[in-house]
């Protein structure tokens, strides 16, 4: 049995009268893809936030490497290792491809404004060699023409590429995908679900997938935990979920789904 | 189509160059040429700057200077980490204070302490000015600055957006109404006082170093006017003070106050705390605010307190609006314009004025723009004291200011400096159009 590296433990999470996440518990081990699922408004997107202290939860426990970061900024939590990408783009508009990226090695560079705004011989070192790592993520993301451009400006499947790019500069050791295929078409899902699946067999990272496209999350996902009205309703393999009643009920209840097609 | 160009440049170092390619190097030379003939009074490049602001051109060029500097501050905070101030003023003053305290001419130092033993909290007697070198006086005057910005930020950073603004119209209030109860640092409200002189003295004593201002020769070499000396001593500081801009931009801390402009909460979930890096740009902005207060004050030797009012942040906002927010060159472009603008239109406005004597059209031009009572309905009018039709000079400004603002809302929100980079791009992709 793999070592479990964040543990969530009855976590309850409110707005006002709403109950976003309810008394919800799941681990996520080492090297482990683990998906969440669940109909629209279900709480996947909160979970991710409560994860990275957006959102602060009312009850319950959330422990990194044994640790607990019930508190922390979300700043503190990046530099624990944990990356995420957003259901709603969430890219810099403004900067380029490459600044975006570089901002995702905040956590690993250490020039300050100081050195920053003299440009030390240590400093411009330290931005070359981080320039080279995003050199890396931008080939290894196959998007080396748009590196230049502002992202505002790029098409959508891109921006959801350099999203995951400047998550992966992160260096992270987990890495929580909200929605990485949503609107876009079979050929760059493919694509998406070929890097998803690289980033686990070569960096041996971590991941949470929340995802709609039932064809790529059983396809791909080692556990699979479902949610709905903010209740785990389910968890375990591909298999496993798929025959279970509760959850063929949930989704038959919203219309929303097909699980038979996977 | 542009995005299949192949990458021409050969290392990132180049990608990050403040001037990539040959072309941006030689211009930037160039630039840099003119400047010093321009401050050696060299006849033909200087020709141009008389033709628009008259022959003593090079004072308000000068002026201009140490605002340059105070806006590149603002555009960090503004431009770059997204937090609209209006209160650059009140840290301009802040500067402009700490210099006249530690440089300035005055009494004991108890002079300088806002107390007194009789008299109470704020309470001074005396002038304070300790009389110190310029290099102890303009770091700190940039310091003192930062340090205020400091303070102001925990409270600063709780409130977003125009809430910000308003807030920060509050600190040139306080700032003016403590310019009053301090008559000791800041002198009379209406008339202020001396500030220390640019000149650079290694401590107390009577001939300086080196004399800025003092006609005569520099370092045995070339004779130059006051007016020359603080031309140049003022065009290095503003810029070293934007290359550190530059460099701020293209490094680290940099990019952490952009993400923040762009989106705070992504920022903060890739690992910028957003509060420290909110209190750092308002304290690098509030730094050159104090230098540029610190300079502007001094070049002008004399300065009051109503000085640093709303008038002045509000310049600055036009600053970036017309030069276009972000950008260092956008900042020095939008400094140029609404500080030489008003400069320009009085030169023109007193040429038209000896114009009306002559004969011919020009004379004929003049005489419909120009009005001195109120009777022939010519648009400007020369008296000193003028509301309502016909409008004097200073109203022409504010009403210029006003349309072009409004005009660069609407159609070129990136400002001057927008304008410049759609020029250089149908430059660089002609003959073909597209
Ligand atoms: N900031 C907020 N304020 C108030 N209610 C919120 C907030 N964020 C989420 N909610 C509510 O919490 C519930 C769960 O939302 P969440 O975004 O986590 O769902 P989701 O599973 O990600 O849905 P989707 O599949 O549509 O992305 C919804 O009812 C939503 O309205
Ligand atoms: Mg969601």
């Amino acid at each position: 049995m793999a070592e479990s590296i964040l543990e969530v433990e009855g976590i309850t999470l409110r707005f006002g009268g709403v109950t976003a996440i309810h008394n919800v518990s799941f681990q996520v081990n080492e090297g482990e893809l683990y998906s969440i699922i669940g109909p629209n408004g279900a709480g996947k997107t909160s979970i991710f936030n409560t994860i990275s202290q957006v959102y602060r939860p009312q009850e319950g426990e959330i422990r990194w490497r044994g640790n607990s970061i019930m508190g922390e900024m979300p700043d503190v939590v990046a530099n624990l290792g944990i990356a995420r990408t957003f259901q709603n783009i969430e890219l810099f508009p403004q900067m380029t491809v490459v600044e975006n990226l570089l901002l995702g090695r905040h956590i690993r560079m250490k020039n300050n404004w100081l050195s920053g705004m003299l440009w030390t011989p240590k400093a411009r070192r330290e931005e070359m060699e981080n320039r080279e790592r995003v050199e890396d993520i931008i080939d290894f993301l196959e998007i080396p023409e748009w590196r230049n451009h502002p992202v505002a400006l790029l098409p959508y499947g891109i921006q959801k590429l350099v999203e995951l790019g400047r998550a992966l500069a992160m260096e992270p050791e987990l890495l929580l995908l909200d929605e990485p295929v949503a609107g876009m078409n079979l050929e760059e899902t493919e694509d998406m679900a070929r890097f998803i699946l690289d980033i686990r067999r070569e960096l041996g990272i971590a991941m949470i997938m929340v995802e709609h496209d039932m064809g790529l999350v059983m396809d791909i996902a080692d556990r699979i935990m479902v949610l709905d009205f903010g209740e785990k309703i389910a968890e375990g393999t591909p298999e496993e979920v798929q025959r279970n009643p509760d959850v063929i009920a949930a989704y038959l209840g919203s219309g929303d789904l097909h699980i038979g097609e996977a | 189509m542009a995005f299949n160009r192949p990458m021409l440049r050969t290392s990132y170092q180049e990608d990050t160059a403040i001037f990539p390619t040959y072309f941006q190097k030689g211009a930037a030379s160039l630039f840099f040429v003119v400047l010093i003939l321009l401050g050696l009074g060299a006849p033909i490049v200087s020709s141009i700057p008389s033709f628009f602001l008259g022959s003593t051109w090079i004072n308000p060029i000068t002026n201009m200077l140490p605002l340059a500097i105070a806006a590149l501050g603002i555009n960090i905070l503004v431009g770059v980490t997204g937090q609209v101030s209006l209160g650059h003023a009140f840290f301009m003053g802040v500067g402009a204070y700490t210099a006249v305290a530690l440089g300035g001419n005055g009494d004991e130092w108890q002079a300088c302490v806002p107390f007194h033993q009789e008299l109470g909290l704020l309470e001074q007697e005396g002038q304070c000015g300790l009389g110190l070198p310029i290099w102890i006086w303009l770091p700190f005057s940039g310091i003192g600055a930062a340090l205020a910005g400091i303070i102001v930020a925990p409270a600063a950073v709780k409130v977003r957006g125009l809430y910000l603004a308003i807030v920060t119209v509050g600190l040139v209030f306080i700032g003016l109404h403590l310019g009053r109860m301090l008559p000791s640092i800041a002198g009379d409200f209406e008339s202020g006082r001396k500030w220390p002189k640019l000149d650079f003295r290694l401590w107390k004593e009577e001939t300086p170093l080196v004399s800025f201002t003092e006609d005569g020769k520099w370092f045995g070499l070339i004779h130059l006017t006051e007016e020359q000396k603080q031309y140049f001593l003022l065009i290095m500081i503003l810029g070293a003070f934007m290359l550190f801009a530059k460099n701020l931009v293209r490094s680290r801390t940099g990019r952490a106050l952009q993400a923040i402009r762009d989106r705070d909460i992504a920022a903060e979930v890739m690992g910028v705390p957003e509060f420290n890096y909110k209190r750092l740009g308002f304290a690098i902005s509030s730094f050159y605010a104090g230098i540029g207060g610190a300079l502007w004050a001094s070049y002008n030797g004399r300065m009051a307190p109503v000085n640093w009012s709303l008038f002045l942040s509000v310049d600055f906002i036009a600053i970036l609006l017309i030069g276009g927010a972000g950008t260092v060159a956008g900042t020095i472009l939008g400094t140029i314009f609404v500080e030489l603008t008003p400069e320009v239109v009085k030169t023109f406005t007193e040429w038209l004025g000896e114009q009306t004597a002559s004969n011919g059209p020009v004379a004929w031009l003049a005489n419909i723009l120009l009005t001195e009572g109120s009777g022939d309905f010519g648009p400007i009018s020369t008296g000193t004291v003028a509301l309502g039709w016909p409008m004097s000079v200073f109203y022409w400004n504010l009403v210029i200011y006003g349309v072009l603002i409004i005009a660069f809302l609407i159609f070129e929100p990136m400002g001057l400096y927008g304008i410049w980079v759609k020029v250089r791009n149908y430059w660089k992709r002609w003959p073909f159009s597209y």
